[in-house]
């Protein structure tokens, strides 16, 4: 896998992302996702808000990266916090 | 009762997910570790972080590319839409003609891209293309290889040649699953011809045009051979669309760190454009339904 010049940050990025794959396929046969609406104008079911969540995520920290100078770090906070009230509130 | 549940089927799906991941997720993946390295082979390499990021976003070339490519697909969009459904329309139900007519709709899909880039640019030549020749001699002094907006115009009508034909046999499929018990009763309602096409053929077409503008939109945001073979993205810049770019970026200066990142934003408007489209069609769909 050499060619694919891995680096730490992006392999334990994609270990995140197959880890919350791995833990929504659990999550799924333990107790089944029953479709809702929430704050979102759609009716959603729990892969469908991860997906939102995740785009929105990459969306936030382009946005910091062209808009702002500060820290990106604190653009990962506002998409962690973007996540979880998608997840719980979506 | 109880449902018997048989999840040995998921064996079947196994070959598409080895081919999907070998032919797009581990490429993402190389694409995604390639973006935050100054990179030149897999030996030599530095973690830069999110510097190409910064610096493409940044980049007032791509803006304009970006801005550039967004308003062809919408012209494209506005184009093939209306004209293809227009045409399908138009088109015979039963006979000789249907064939006559499908085999002849056909005929610019299946000409490759690079083909149809070089008839265009020998047809658009004023000295030995028909259609230049033709547009000097009514008086209009249209030269695409130095002329901007002449240029920008020949590949909106390239493409519009080249692919009004997917949308109009996708319609025209759509439209030949209409029952003609529906015809009959807007008959009996004494439904115009407006009526009938507004709340019986178009939302009987709804799931092919879908499909229709999700292709037309990921081809035409991805556009690259024609504009490449017929203009060459000039003059100067007027028709480097963002593939276009990309691909200089990329091949041509070998800049594969900024190439790198540029196609992860590039991959990401692509999959925000179709997934909002995609949701608000099918959620407009279910609620026509209900």
């Amino acid at each position: 896998m050499a060619w694919m010049a891995w680096t730490p940050i992006t392999a334990a990025f994609f270990g995140c992302i197959f880890l919350m794959l791995i833990g929504m396929g659990i999550w799924q046969a333990v107790s089944p996702t029953v479709p809702r609406r929430g704050f979102l104008p759609l009716t959603t079911t729990r892969g469908d808000r991860l997906f939102i969540s995740l785009l929105g995520a990459a969306y936030i920290h382009l946005g910091w990266l062209a808009f702002t100078d500060a820290a990106l770090w604190i653009g990962s906070i506002i998409a962690l916090v973007w996540l979880v009230i998608v997840m719980r509130w979506g | 009762m109880n449902k018997i549940t048989n999840n040995k089927a998921w064996f079947l799906v196994l070959p598409v997910f080895f081919i999907v991941a070998i032919s797009a997720i581990i490429p993402l993946m190389t694409v995604v570790n390639y973006s935050v390295q100054d990179i030149f082979d897999p030996q030599t390499r530095f973690f830069v972080g999110t510097e190409w990021f910064e610096q493409v976003l940044g980049d007032s070339r791509l803006h304009d590319a970006l801005l550039r490519q967004i308003f062809y697909t919408l012209s494209v969009l506005f184009i093939e839409i209306p004209l293809g459904i227009a045409v399908a329309l138009t088109l015979p139900r039963k006979g000789w003609g249907v064939s006559a007519s499908m085999v002849l709709l056909a005929l610019p899909l299946l000409i490759p891209w690079n083909v149809v880039g070089t008839i265009w640019q020998i047809f658009g030549r004023a000295d030995i293309g028909l259609g230049g020749y033709v547009i000097n001699l009514m008086g209009i002094d249209y030269n695409y290889a130095q002329n901007p907006m002449d240029a920008w115009l020949t590949v909106l009508v390239m493409d519009v040649w080249h692919w009004t034909s997917l949308i109009v046999l996708l319609c025209y499929a759509g439209l030949r699953s209409i029952p003609d018990a529906y015809y009959q009763a807007a008959k009996i309602d004494g439904a115009s011809r407006w009526a009938v096409f507004r709340f019986i053929q178009l939302p009987k077409m709804q799931s092919v045009l879908v499909i229709g503008v999700l292709l037309r939109f990921m081809d035409s945001f991805m556009i690259y051979t024609e504009p490449f073979v017929l203009t060459g993205g000039g003059p100067g810049n007027a028709t480097t669309f963002l593939s276009q770019f990309l691909t200089r970026m990329a091949v041509g200066q070998f800049d594969l760190g900024p190439a790198a990142a540029f196609s992860l934003v590039y991959f990401l408007i692509i999959l925000l454009v179709c997934w909002v489209f995609y949701t608000v069609v099918m959620n407009a769909g279910k609620q026509g339904e209900q």
